[in-house]
């Protein structure tokens, strides 16, 4: 970002990498995913870089109200000075923070998720998806909750899916109803409290009862917990988990 | 004329006592917090009109949310009818309403229709209770006390329909020239062909009596009872949150500090009267509307049965949260009124008595909870409330999260990376021309 604002460009749209995108090896896969397919498209985007900070998502769902803000407030400044109009993230909770909680400490864009602006290039005929690689396989998409629940968001996801020429099922839990990983709410960060079953380990069990070849989802850290969960039953070399925008990009061979 | 004259002072007694309850509560909302809930207006209407009148979030379990429609919408029409009796019984009058004509041959016969609907509902509510009991229906919060609250409530709303019924039927088998429709009183009138007028006008009476008599202890119930519902449900869904449900507020009183904190040249606001605590730690900490969501709470437990932590063997149970904070404002609510803030029992909603910490840190906040709420309670800005309090005011957090505040402090991520490596994923990246 900060080469293009020395050349004076301001970028059609940033990416919004998040913390997991950036650090965690699996996530990054998502990242480079995404990259592939702006690139392909001819998207004019720009990434922070070194420049990024944590959304403070976690520390507010945490109950850290302080930090949230904090973070926030010094993610606006770097944000607004580069003049930046619309963010694109590949994380649901970076995506509802920016979006959703941005506004009332002065950082107004335009935010979508990754399916979300996925769906945008198709639409505008930028990108054009065929089956390739997942025609024919059997694909289960699990919603995040802070992308369907959280901000109403179940089409995009599905109908970029559906673009692959795939067998789409569902859960019996789904969309609205969407049993959740396990990851939100700071989850992520602490070990779970005790009870009688891990949250991911119910979740994947119920994704594997359809016996799929992929598990779809949207969210870094549903993606760890899924991952996760379909390892609990040894599962991982028939099963794969992978984000929307991978399935895209490995179906087009970016 | 004395018989005016009696149902004049129960009536008069029924509604000032009605009132005098109703004032005791408005009071423990006067404890709580302001929150602005009058913008949108139609858009709240809307909502209003399809929540709580259309049932469409009961609609998601069909078969109780079904038979509850029927019992729901029954009431708004019998209430028509309801209002006729109390005119009737203060005025002498009968019927008073059918000079409305084609309109209460509307009202009168769909209240017949979904009086003996009513009736049906009962049965199979109560054969749910004791009989097949769904899972829902149990848990730590669900006190011999609810289920007892429950049978009582449906025990006496079967006994209203029938005395509904009775009384119709022996008003349509004792008169000639009648007003209004009543298809299903008709038939139990049949049965009654063989009784004499004074019979017929003693069986009225009497139902007559016992039913208004059970409307007005019923109205008098409902705010001790969590029936509560029946009044605070609609104004409840009218005044749910707009926004996605994602999004939790800004704490402003935060944003105050931290503009001072991050630029030492701006100029502090007038210092507030008393610091506010962060967060929710006792039930005067939460806004009108919380506590308006404990009132509105009718424990189906739809929430909890949905909840992943709840369902994974975790403390946490959505609804046990609301059915603590109606108890705590009860058990605190009359010594604050009394002796004002600084009362104290040594007790709070955050405590061994109520809310537990454990509880608190089991929600992954899916809002999965707050998505099955047929009376649109909101949990998670709740829950994360009570959060602020332990985080902001006592310091208190697992040690992963501990861990993860520090990270972000120190480099800007909730793990122990730089952001000089933020980059990285960058370096071995093949980018294809199109």
């Amino acid at each position: 970002m900060a080469e293009m604002a020395a050349n004076n460009e301001v970028p059609e749209v940033l990416f919004w990498v998040g913390c997991s995108g950036s650090f965690d090896e699996r996530a990054q896969k998502i990242t480079k995913a995404v990259v592939k397919i702006l690139h392909h498209c001819k998207v004019k985007y720009a990434v922070l870089g070194t420049e990024e900070s944590c959304t403070g998502d976690p520390a507010k769902r945490g109950g850290n109200e302080f930090l949230f803000q904090m973070q926030a407030m010094n993610n606006i400044a770097v944000l607004n000075g580069y003049g930046i109009k619309k963010i694109v993230s590949a994380c649901p909770h970076c995506f509802n923070t920016l979006k959703n909680e941005y506004p009332d400490l002065g950082g107004q864009y335009e935010v979508v998720h990754h399916t979300q602006l996925l769906q945008e290039l198709i639409d505008a005929g930028k990108l054009k998806v065929e089956g390739g690689t997942f025609e024919g396989k059997k694909i289960t998409f699990h919603d995040p909750c802070y992308l369907g629940r959280g901000n109403s968001e179940y089409e995009a996801p599905r109908q970029l899916i559906e673009k692959l020429d795939s067998e789409m099922v569902e859960m019996k839990r789904s969309k609205q109803r969407g049993f959740c990983c396990g990851a939100g709410g700071a989850q992520m960060f602490k070990d779970e409290e005790k009870g009688s079953k891990s949250v991911n380990i119910e979740r994947a069990e119920e994704a594997l009862e359809l016996q799929p070849d992929v598990i779809a989802t949207g969210c870094p850290f549903c993606m760890t917990m899924m991952t996760d969960g379909v390892k609990h039953f040894n599962k991982e070399a028939s099963v794969k988990v992978l984000d929307v925008a991978e399935l895209i990009s490995q179906a087009m061979d970016l | 004329m004395i018989t005016k004259i009696v149902f004049s002072l129960i009536t008069l007694f029924t509604f000032g006592f009605f009132a005098y309850t109703i004032n005791r509560i408005s009071r423990l909302f006067k404890l709580t917090k302001k929150e602005f809930r009058f913008d949108r207006l139609a858009e709240r209407a809307t909502i209003t009109l399809k929540v709580a009148f259309g049932q469409t979030k009961m609609m998601k379990r069909p078969l109780s949310g079904l038979l509850h429609a029927f019992v729901y919408w029954g009431f708004l029409v019998i209430t028509v009818g309801t209002l006729e009796m109390i005119i009737d019984g203060i005025a002498g009058t009968e019927r008073c309403l059918s000079f409305l004509g084609g309109f209460y041959n509307f009202i009168t016969a769909s209240a017949d229709i979904f009086a003996s609907l009513i009736i049906i509902s009962c049965l199979v509510f109560l054969a749910r209770r004791y009989i097949t009991k769904p899972r829902r229906f149990t848990g730590v919060e669900m006190k011999p006390s609810s289920r007892a609250d429950a049978t009582f409530i449906l025990g006496m709303i079967f006994v209203l329909m029938v005395s509904l019924l009775l009384l119709n039927a022996a008003y349509v088998a004792d008169t000639e020239i009648r007003h209004g429709y009543f298809p299903i009183s008709e038939g139990i009138a049949s049965l009654m062909s063989g009784l004499d007028t004074g019979t017929l006008q003693m069986i009225g009476q009497t139902n007559w009596w016992i039913h208004i008599l059970l409307v007005y202890f019923f109205l008098n119930f409902l705010p001790y009872s969590k029936h509560f519902h029946v009044i605070s449900s609609v104004p409840n869904v009218f005044f749910t949150r707009l926004e996605p449900y994602a999004k939790l507020k800004n704490m402003s009183s935060v944003t105050t500090e931290v503009r001072l904190m991050m630029d030492p040249s701006a100029t502090p606001p007038p210092a507030a009267a008393e610091p506010e605590r962060f967060g929710v730690k006792d039930a005067e900490d939460v806004s009108w509307k919380t506590l308006m969501d404990s009132y509105t709470c009718t424990e189906c437990g739809r929430c909890t049965a949905v909840c992943p932590a709840n369902s994974t063997g975790k403390m946490l149970s959505p609804r046990k949260l609301f059915v603590d904070l109606r108890r705590r404002m009860k058990d605190k609510g009359p010594g604050l009124i009394a002796e004002g803030k600084s009362f104290s029992d040594g007790k709070a909603l955050i405590g061994p008595d109520y809310i537990t910490e454990e509880e608190l840190w089991a929600c992954t906040s899916c809002m999965a909870c707050i998505e099955e709420c047929p009376v649109d309670i909101d949990h998670v800005p709740f829950i994360i409330d009570m959060r602020r309090s332990l985080v902001m005011e006592e310091s208190k957090a697992p040690a992963g999260l501990t861990m993860m505040f520090t990270n972000i402090e120190n480099n800007g991520a909730p793990w122990q990376f730089p952001a000089s490596d933020r980059l990285n994923w960058a370096q071995d990246i093949e980018l294809k021309n199109a």
